[in-house]
């Protein structure tokens, strides 16, 4: 047990160790100053030339959310023609079907809004041309939107008073070619010298030592799992995503993934530090972030260690833990670890299955969506925070009497109510969403047998999960759940279209408004945003607005399952 | 939204070449230098591919170590676990059957010997490892069906179980099958 919390301890330190300088090398390319990949600028400027872009154009946070929602828009019926096609397209070795109208529509919105809800499994579901240019290419894109709309926000947030706040398309490459890239290159060249697939020829029929026939399933393997990864998308090449062991072979591919998918969202807090030269505030971003974290963490690790108590009953030996859903070579902790990240952050990917873990692993995995901001996604993450860092700031100011301020901006009445609305925005589709399930199964159990794995208490937790994770935009599933039908379909692609864009336009509005406004020098009479007691303001705010609209569903699901299990 | 629309319509085909097209060719003459040139490491025994290191099969005649129970009943064209919350009664009396059928095929042995992950489906149905504990507690059945001396038995397995200094042990199932036919000249 020793060296599996090691390792996880192994696995955070080292994803610390290298957040900090990539945070520091993110802030000079988002700034424009000289840094180790300027000999991409030609390329760069070829790309632009090309797409008829004047990447020097400076825009408004208004014209930013045009060109950000309009190419989002082109990326969407790209992935639906592609996607519903797909069968009689090329590089189909398997000749596997195209997609329902309705699951087109789902896994184009998942995948767009860097979620990975797959209601299909990829050794069935997709072509080698789908997993390439709908998946592969979203998971790209998605990311670098998320990162370009986060550094629309460190630019607002300078202390100059201004419209102008850089171009989307420069941001939105950059993240591309300087980062995005070159990272997934680093990483995929990792796993296939691991033994990752990464070829074009279809599933291998062969033979099995005792002679049974069987047929191993391959692909692009390698170059998909990297920037699933590194670009927080989460969503799999093969149904059992990164337990399989073809896309995650062993304790190091493990640990690799592991970091890829934490390092950008720690390394963004970093940046944001080093690009406005607070580091402080960063600093105290990063200490809420990191609590939240553990405490979450914590919990989860000791419950799986510890098995699960009916299988204990039985008197067989279980010194390794709860093992069902998991994998012997990353063991009970390295999957609870993974677990953790995977739900604060909203990559989604899984390395053992969420749905067969201990009641409040489950309820702990479900809380890192609901907060969505503990480090939280590519670039996305941050704006989830800084929508609380406002509400934090305002309700502070009320407190001591003084007028919110943040970084010498005043917080009006306008920037509170969006900031409101968006973090409200989370819990009301969440429990909507679930509320509206439960009545419809309710209603007729019959009729919608087939959606549920496990009766009672669990089964609930299956639904709350699913709409958690659609509009956490993590993807991630007890995935025993049935979802592949026109309900689920449907209702949770509105849910994660509502719950990326709504996220991203509200936090940039709100750094457009501040950027327009006079800076005020701070003085004695100005609330620090950067201490220690600020930041147990702004985790209280989480605690309340998390804890307050989820605890009752949370009773009914997994506190239920747990104190009838103990 | 018109002036952005021809723009984000020729960026995103620029970017289709660059992420689905070159990226993945920078990838793949990479992995060409991998082992078994970037398709997976497979294992041979006897002139013919039996298999991949990486993915496990089933194993159900008594001469053979088992590998761990399966949701897809390792069908490596799917994957998936078995996905039972670990409150569900059916899903208990799985466990419970699982246990007595293991005990009646592994005579001698005692309910406290049987490690967790032999009652308990891997997440992705195709996990090739064992920890030793669950090797070990298959050793008198295989010796016996082989008529070997359960030290060799015990023996090989010692010398296939990979040690970390992070993770947990393991035994890669496949492998160790492998050798035990070489040994007994099957």
């Amino acid at each position: 047990m020793i060296n599996e919390l090691l390792g996880i301890s192994a696995i955070y330190f080292l994803t610390l160790v290298l957040a900090l300088p990539l945070g520091h090398y993110l802030a000079r390319v988002f700034k424009g100053e000289k840094n180790l990949l300027d000999f991409l600028q030609p390329v760069e400027n070829g790309i632009f030339r090309l797409s008829g872009i004047d990447a020097r154009r400076e825009m408004s946070w208004q014209q930013h959310l045009v060109a950000l929602l309009t190419i989002n828009l082109v990326w969407f019926l790209l992935a639906m023609l592609v996607l519903s096609t797909q069968g009689s397209l090329p590089l189909n070795p398997d000749q596997n079907p195209s997609m329902s109208p309705d699951l087109a529509f789902n896994t184009a919105i998942s995948f767009l809004v860097n979620c990975n809800l797959q209601h299909y499994s990829g050794e069935s579901g997709l072509s080698y041309l789908s997993q390439l240019v709908v998946i592969t290419f979203l998971q790209f894109v998605s990311a670098a939107t998320g990162i370009a709309a986060a550094v629309v926000v460190f630019n607002a947030l300078q202390t100059r008073a201004t419209d102008k706040l850089g171009n989307f398309y420069n941001y939105f490459l950059k993240s591309l070619t300087r980062l995005l890239l070159p990272g997934s290159l680093l990483v995929a060249l990792l796993l296939a010298f691991n033994g990752t697939p990464m070829t074009l020829q279809g599933k291998q029929e062969l033979v099995t030592l005792q002679g049974d026939s069987v047929a191993v399933s391959r692909g692009p393997v390698a170059a998909m799992v990297a920037i699933k990864e590194l670009g927080t998308n989460g969503g799999g090449f093969y149904g059992a995503n990164s337990a399989h062991p073809l896309e995650n072979p062993n304790y190091l591919t493990n640990a690799v993934e592991n970091i890829a998918l934490v390092i950008i969202p720690m390394a963004m807090v970093f940046a944001l530090g080093f690009y406005l030269n607070r580091r402080k505030l960063a600093l105290m971003i990063f200490g809420v972030m990191t609590v939240g974290f553990v405490v979450l963490l914590a919990p989860t690790v000791y419950y799986e260690l510890q098995g699960n108590p009916a299988i204990s009953h039985l008197g067989v030996n279980q010194e390794l833990g709860a093992l069902e859903g998991k994998e012997m070579r990353f063991g009970a902790a390295a999957s609870a670890y993974w677990s953790i990240t995977n739900t604060v952050i909203s990559c989604g990917s899984v390395n053992s299955m969420h749905d067969s873990f201990m009641p409040l692993s489950g309820l702990t995995q479900m809380l890192g969506m609901m907060t969505n901001a503990f480090y939280g996604g590519c670039g996305v993450g941050l704006l989830n925070f800084f929508a609380y860092l406002i509400i934090a700031v305002f309700i502070a100011g009320l407190m001591v009497g003084r007028t919110p301020e943040l970084l010498g901006k005043k917080i009006e009445a306008r920037e509170m109510k969006i900031a409101i609305l968006v973090t409200l925005l989370h819990p009301l589709l969440i429990l909507a969403g679930t509320a509206l399930t439960a009545h419809l199964y309710a209603s007729n159990p019959q009729e919608y047998a087939g959606w549920l794995a496990n009766p009672g208490y669990h089964g609930f937790s299956e639904m709350l999960y699913e709409f958690t994770s659609a509009s956490a935009n993590n993807g991630s599933g007890f995935e025993g759940l049935g979802d592949n039908t026109p309900w689920w379909n449907i209702s949770t692609g509105v849910v994660l279209l509502l719950s990326r864009f709504l996220p991203i336009i509200g936090p940039v509005a709100i750094a457009g408004l501040l950027a327009r406004k006079k800076y005020v020098p701070e003085s004695a009479g100005t609330l620090p945003a950067d201490t220690a007691t600020f930041g147990v303001m702004v985790m209280a705010v989480i605690v309340i607005i998390a804890a307050l609209a989820f605890f009752p569903a949370l009773a009914l699901g997994p506190l239920a399952e747990h104190f009838s299990l103990y | 939204m018109k002036q952005h629309l021809l723009p984000a319509f020729r960026l995103t085909l620029v970017l289709l070449v660059v992420c689905c097209l070159i990226y993945p060719a920078l990838v793949w003459a990479g992995a060409q230098l991998a082992p078994n040139s970037g398709q997976g490491e497979t294992i041979s025994h006897r002139g013919r591919v039996v298999g991949y290191d990486n993915v496990g099969q089933k194993f159900t005649r008594p001469e053979y170590f088992w590998s761990r129970p399966s949701a897809v009943d390792y069908n490596s064209a799917g994957s998936a676990g078995s996905n039972k919350g670990p409150s569900n009664p059916e899903y208990q009396a799985t466990v419970q059957a699982c246990l007595d059928t293991f005990l009646l095929q592994n005579p001698g042995v005692s309910k406290a010997q049987v490690p967790a992950e032999l009652l308990t489906a891997s997440g992705s149905g195709l996990d090739p490892h064992l920890s030793p504990a669950g090797a070990a507690v298959q050793v008198a059945r295989v010796a016996r069906a082989r008529q070997l001396d359960a030290a060799r038995v015990q023996a090989l397995v010692a010398q296939h179980t990979q040690h970390s200094l992070l993770g947990p042990d393991r035994v890669n199932v496949l492998r160790l099958n492998v050798a035990l036919d070489e040994r007994s000249g099957h």
